[in-house]
């Protein structure tokens, strides 16, 4: 019989401790794909964030380090300007990247480190149990906007790409979602194109956001969540290649 | 060249391979000193968003291998501190140093010693320890960067060279890399008592020897990540969360403690053993402390002056030593008091200990310290 899919050897053979219908048991193995597709699994270091992902080398087979909360840029960027020949990448979760570390990740882009960041939005903090998140949407309901979020006092959900965009430093930016096979393909494209351009050597950060379910946070079924995604979600983070400038202005 | 541009040159021929920092007065002449030759060395040098950022990226090259570190004053310092306790749990090597200035809060860019509690119990959260010099001139500054960076990968940790405002700003003529160039390799570090005064001909052989000589042999760093090729991923964390794992490590990290205060004791002393009153200070308060304990003696007062260099380790046992004699202590601090309380547990009772210092930016003069050792010979008179 013919094997039509399986396992790419970079992402591991474990039980997973995700939730059942979250996504980033998808977004690991995208990044697997990408990684052996590349063939560089041996040159690759990457590094996991605070929140539910903070396990993510028991998934991915590359070098990985674990850091403090929202850090991964600064981090990145330590082993990037002292290791130019490999490829790094961090992997960071709405909380991680867009609240405790907005300015860790902002001056990333703004000084043009040559690093691929992985930003998953879910809309919520899902490791300590649901609360508000930067990204997310009015009227959400969370542990921690119990009534859902109100703009006064809790300000908008924060649209990380439009902000990174903007910046002459970053030199690719899209955001995808994981809520159909179709646009887990464009995922896949979109974060093989984040990767190729570090290992070209292209002067500058790029990002992927992927929109991601979380249904136990969400609470709802794992197909609503999906649904959630392409009605609710994608309103507030449209999808699409918000950059992508090869050579950056010097 | 002061002290900030001698330590940061002497890093550089310490091996660093990556310098990431945050300006901050009054230790901007190493980032700016930095920024110059770190490139020219074909080497890294980043100015940081934040010191936040600074200690990670240290935390970034030092888990791939690579020689890091960071400087600062004391409010940047207190930012750094999560940083370095994420060092600590992921077992990775990196050299702080730690310009002091007068504080809380942003204090004022004067000389202080007001981080010592900070700096030797550890200053970020968790169970866990950083070595910490405290060098006294300019010379030392450059002399225990090579140290630092070797007791950082010898140990896998965090080493804190802990100066203040004088030490950063003061010219003194150096030999940058005198006895560097003879790198001996000691495979057993032992406790070191340096003997100062009477004895300087063999004090600066000793020091030359203690800080230069003793190049160590380094475990190999086959930890780091570097890319998985052709081996099993390694991976470098601080989170463990099955049961007893981290109490584990935590028994593990006090083993290699105690390690370190049995073999890298640095103290420096001065007619100690003869001595009705010894002066413990470290770091620029000791230059102070030496000039008064010199006129007591001429005026007569059995004096003599006790001088941690590694202020974690603390020299317990030398301490400990000079208490069984009927003599009394006084610690002189540029704060209110800190490492008084390490005297105190050293001495545990057998002696008085009293303390002078100044805070907040405050020098004692050597009348000041001479007086208060005057009123103390007067004290141990009447008592016996």
């Amino acid at each position: 019989m013919e094997t039509v899919f399986k396992r790419t050897p970079t992402l591991k053979d474990s039980i997973t401790h995700y939730c059942p219908g979250c996504g980033h048991g998808i977004a690991h193995r995208l990044i697997a794909e990408v990684i052996d597709e590349l063939g560089i699994r041996g040159r690759t270091i990457g590094i996991a964030p605070v929140g539910c992902a903070v396990l993510a080398y028991d998934y991915l087979d590359v070098d990985m380090v674990e850091v403090a909360h929202g850090r991964a840029p600064a981090v990145a960027t330590g082993m990037k300007r002292t290791n130019p020949d490999k490829i790094i990448f961090s992997y960071q979760g709405d909380g991680d990247l867009a609240s405790i570390g907005a300015g860790e990740i902002l001056h990333a882009a703004h000084r043009g480190e040559q690093i691929t960041v992985i930003f998953i939005n879910n809309a919520v903090y899902g490791m300590t149990g649901g609360q508000m998140a930067p990204t997310t949407v009015l009227g959400q309901v969370t542990a921690t906007t119990p009534t859902g979020r109100q703009s006064t006092g809790q300000g908008y959900p924060l649209q990380v790409c439009e902000l990174l965009a903007v910046l002459p430093g970053t030199i690719y930016i899209e955001r995808c979602a994981l809520s159909s096979p179709a646009r887990v393909r464009k995922a896949k494209k979109a974060i093989k194109h984040a990767f190729e351009l570090q290992v070209n050597g292209a002067q500058g950060l790029s990002l992927v956001e992927l929109l991601s379910p979380c249904p136990t946070y969400w609470r709802m079924t794992p197909a609503e969540a999906m649904e959630w995604i392409e009605n609710e979600l994608t309103k507030v983070f449209p999808l699409g290649r918000l950059k992508n400038s090869v050579s950056r202005e010097t | 060249m002061c002290g900030n541009e001698a330590l940061a040159e002497a890093a550089i021929i310490a091996g660093c391979d990556a310098y990431f920092g945050y300006p901050i007065t009054p230790q901007n002449e190493i980032t700016a000193y930095m920024s110059k030759r770190m490139p020219e060395e074909g080497r890294v040098f980043v100015q940081s968003e934040s010191e936040l950022a600074a200690i990670n990226m240290v935390f970034g090259a030092s888990a791939t291998g690579k020689r890091a570190m960071t400087t600062s004053s004391s409010p940047g310092i207190s930012l750094m501190q999560e940083g370095i306790s994420y060092l600590a749990g992921a077992e990775l090597p990196a050299v702080v140093v730690n310009v002091m200035r007068g504080g809380p809060g942003l204090g004022n860019i004067a000389p202080s010693q007001g981080d010592y509690f900070q700096a030797t119990r550890g200053g970020g959260h968790g169970d866990y320890r950083t070595i910490v010099l405290g060098p006294s001139s300019v010379q030392e500054l450059v002399d225990c960067m090579p140290l630092a960076f070797d007791l950082a990968d010898q140990y896998r940790m965090t080493v804190v060279v802990l100066a203040d405002g004088i030490l950063g700003q003061m010219m003194e003529p150096i030999v940058l890399n005198g006895s560097m160039s003879d790198k001996k390799v000691h495979p057993e570090p032992k406790n070191h008592i340096l003997r100062g005064g009477s004895d300087r001909n063999k004090t600066k052989q000793s020091q030359a020897d203690l800080w230069c000589g003793a190049r160590r042999k380094l475990p190999p760093k086959d930890w780091t990540l570097t890319g998985a090729e052709g081996r099993e991923q390694n991976i470098v964390r601080s989170l463990w969360l099955k049961e007893g794992v981290l109490e584990e490590l935590n028994y593990k990290l006090q083993a290699k403690y105690k390690q370190i205060e049995k073999n890298e004791v640095l103290c420096e002393q001065y007619e100690v053993a003869a001595a009705e009153i010894v002066v413990v200070a470290y770091g620029v308060a000791a230059r102070i402390v030496r000039s008064a304990v010199e006129k007591a003696r001429e005026e007569g007062i059995k004096a003599g002056w006790l001088r941690p260099i590694t202020l974690w380790p603390f020299p317990h046992e030398q301490v400990s030593c000079a208490a069984e004699d009927l003599k009394i202590f006084l610690t002189v601090e540029l704060s209110c008091g800190q490492m008084v309380e390490d005297v105190k547990l050293a001495v545990a009772g057998k002696a008085p200990v009293l303390f002078y210092g100044r805070p907040g930016g405050g020098v004692p003069t050597v009348d000041e310290v001479l007086e208060k050792i005057r009123q103390l010979s007067i004290k141990h008179e009447t008592k016996n």
